[in-house]
């Protein structure tokens, strides 16, 4: 397949022209970044991001590379560990000259090392959804921030279910604390009604407590974003405690195709997740996308939300880079604003100024195979809007 | 705290509390058994008692697919298999690695840690090139989903009474072979005075080893339970080690009982604030009841009388 960008390999022009500034580009090749966490914790979720990011960089080589020049990838290891990405960022940026670094995944690392790609005046794509209230020149975030998952999320799940209450539970931590309040403020905006909120922390597996309280309270709706391995508990005991999701209805944020596995696609079966991205969207860039992946990193492989987002960053660089004629991070800024993918397999989407993407948000329902039914999705691309007025 | 429960839901939320707190009582009681035995009767601080237990959940997990590919007529049994090998499994590994490393530290508390420690990321290693770094889950038999109605509101969860009664049965067994059978009595002899056990005919290497085993085949036999309510990677022992240890510490290194008393004290503690407060801070409140109780009982909840000379 010749990738999504598309396009004719143009002929390479000369270093001296797209490269002012250092980079670590020669006459055939340009080097870039990936770090990503493959040892500690969150190598479980991080694992999915490189695997898109690499295939995307071998398309993109396969069809010619970018400006002439073919990319090679040097890949660290940020280990779960905050101040090693902070240094490995430094070593990528400082040591090893990268004109663009493809990485991070929690919330946390992207903190840490944001004073590093600011200082060395980096590129940093990062794929994860997260709490929005961050905008940096050096950065480009190609999942969504907050609004555009959760407002549309519960809008949906008012209108379409009734839902007049609802509970809210996450893993304690910034990112669902966040999502939360703003979650909580258009409930009550809406005129429904929080009946409980709590926070349990991260790798926390006795949710029997909470739970009783749920069933209890009878809420409309539970609006869950537990992070990680402690889903695998939450959704068992839920099962176990003899909460019927057909009936129940659950929406979440914070549940990809990659925790079903875990989880055990019968466990979860008839919850509802508000994501841009699930692996069964019908469209031909999906299909291609899918199989691409796949036909890499083998057939029983899942792809999430996050996976799909890491995918899209080597190709959003890609553009620009062409669009800018340079590797040199000043031009490429200049020239994402506007840049557009046709060919996402999220369908389609477009870097905003402020450096997110515009994109649709959907409403998927977990079924017992493991993948997302498609039931919903915003008429309209998403305007990206990092600091809502009202939520902060 | 109590505002908008009904007097009936206030029964409700008790008698499910207090269900819950029982099922974390056995959760914990099964973590800390096998770390108990090893700690307190060889006084060998194991490190890697979290990654034996994520062995145990392993096996489970490959059971369950051998089983469904093999003899899917069985799966409704399933279990009771997946445990035998988690415990076969991890106890051989723990003979193994007692007679490659730990048979060289004894009487060197602090050696053992670092090397369990090695120990443990040695086998974080090992188990993501072998099964992955994502979790994996297994997939239970119906029967052991679903919960039993007693009353209208109140319903507890199968498997939780099923972890229950496995702690029941091992805790059990365990009971029997420290205090009624001739092995338990080498044990507990060896643990007073090697010295004197040894004179007395005892083979101390023995039950060094045996004692060593049957705690890493315990914690085995845990992480199989585990895969009931969590999921398994490379490095969900870490999540564990910590309770683990504040269990036997807060009961008392040395003393079985003391671990069962303070399983409970915490368990229960943990489940009642929970309902009043959230998750996080239940878990705060916790912490600071055992740091206040060692800061008056440095030794623990119960100390056995061990002569020190």
């Amino acid at each position: 397949m010749a990738g999504i960008g598309g396009g004719v390999a143009q002929a390479a022009p000369a270093t001296a022209e797209v490269n002012t500034t250092g980079l670590a580009v020669t006459d055939t090749e340009v080097t870039v970044g990936i770090l990503h966490s493959v040892t500690g914790t969150m190598a479980i979720s991080e694992t999915g991001s490189v695997q898109a990011e690499k295939l995307a960089i071998e398309q993109i080589n396969a069809s010619g590379g970018i400006l002439g020049r073919q990319i090679k990838i040097i890949q660290e290891d940020g280990a779960s560990d905050w101040p090693t990405f902070a240094e490995k960022a430094r070593k990528l940026l400082v040591n090893d000259k990268t004109a663009a670094v493809f990485g991070c995944w929690t919330s946390a690392s992207r903190k840490a090392v944001l004073p590093v790609f600011e200082k060395e005046n980096g590129l940093l794509y990062y794929p994860t959804f997260y709490e929005g209230l961050e905008q940096s020149p050096n950065v480009f975030y190609t999942g969504q921030e907050a609004t555009q998952q959760i407002l549309a999320g519960i809008d949906w799940v008012m209108k379409d279910k009734g839902a007049k209450s609802f509970y809210l539970l996450g893993s304690d931590y910034i990112w669902p604390r966040t999502s939360n309040k703003i979650a909580r403020k258009h409930i009550e905006m809406n005129g429904a009604q929080v009946l409980g909120e709590e926070y349990f922390p991260l790798g926390h597996t006795q949710f029997n407590s909470v739970i009783n309280k749920i069933k209890l309270r009878k809420p409309d709706v539970i609006y869950a974003i537990i992070v990680g391995g402690s889903n695998v508990a939450f959704y068992k005991q839920l099962k176990a405690a003899g909460i019927d999701l057909s009936k129940q209805t659950l929406l979440t944020i914070s549940v990809t195709e990659d925790e079903v596995r875990g989880i055990g696609g019968e466990n979860i079966a008839g919850a509802y997740a508000a994501m841009k991205y699930f692996q069964s969207l019908d469209n031909e860039n999906n299909k291609a996308f899918v199989k691409a992946f796949k036909d890499m990193w083998g057939q029983d492989m899942v792809i999430g939300d996050v996976t799909q987002a890491a995918y899209l960053g080597p190709w959003l660089w890609k553009a620009a880079v062409e669009k800018a004629g340079s590797f040199d991070v000043d031009k490429v800024r200049e020239a994402s604003a506007g840049i557009e993918l046709t060919t996402a397999p999220e369908g389609y989407v477009k870097i905003h100024p402020n450096h997110h993407l515009w994109s649709k948000t959907r409403i998927g329902l977990a079924k017992a195979d493991g993948q997302f039914e498609v039931l919903y999705e915003t008429a309209e691309l998403m305007e990206p809007d990092p600091f809502p007025k009202g939520y902060q | 705290m109590f505002d908008g429960y009904t007097a009936s839901e206030l029964v409700s939320i008790l008698a499910m509390q207090g269900f819950a707190g029982l099922i974390l009582f056995s959760v914990f009681l099964l973590m800390a058994l096998g770390l108990a035995i090893i700690f307190g009767q060889m006084g060998v601080i194991n490190m890697a008692h979290g990654e034996f237990m994520i062995l145990g959940a392993y096996m489970t997990y490959l059971t369950s697919h051998l089983v469904q590919d093999y003899a899917p007529g069985l799966f409704g049994g399933y279990f009771f298999l997946a445990m035998i090998v988690a415990f076969i499994a991890a106890g051989a590994l723990g003979l193994l690695l007692e007679w490659a490393l730990i048979r060289h530290l004894y009487r060197r508390p602090l050696d053992t840690l670092l090397a369990t420690w090695g120990v443990s990321l040695i086998l974080q290693q090992i188990y993501r090139s072998v099964f992955g770094a994502r979790e994996v889950g297994v997939t239970l038999p119906d029967w052991m989903m679903g919960a039993l109605s007693l009353s209208d509101t109140i319903e507890v969860p199968i498997n939780g009474l099923f972890v229950m009664a496995l702690t029941l049965v091992i805790s059990g067994i365990v009971f029997l072979l420290m205090f009624r059978s001739s092995w338990g009595l080498q044990v507990r002899a060896v643990t007073q005075n090697r010295v004197m056990a040894g004179a007395a005919g005892i083979n101390g290497r023995r039950v060094d080893a045996m004692t060593f085993a049957l705690g890493c085949g315990i914690a085995g036999v845990a992480g199989s339970a585990f895969t009931m309510i969590g999921s398994t990677g490379p490095t969900s022992g870490q999540l564990y080690i910590v309770d683990t240890f504040l269990v036997v510490v807060f009961g008392g290194a040395q003393s079985l009982l003391g671990t069962i008393a303070s399983a409970l004290t915490i368990s229960q503690s943990q489940s009642t604030l929970e309902f009043f407060l959230s998750g996080s801070m239940a878990k705060v409140f916790t912490l600071l009841v055992v740091v206040l109780i060692l800061l008056v009982r440095p030794q623990g909840l119960f100390v056995l009388k061990v002569r020190k000379a």
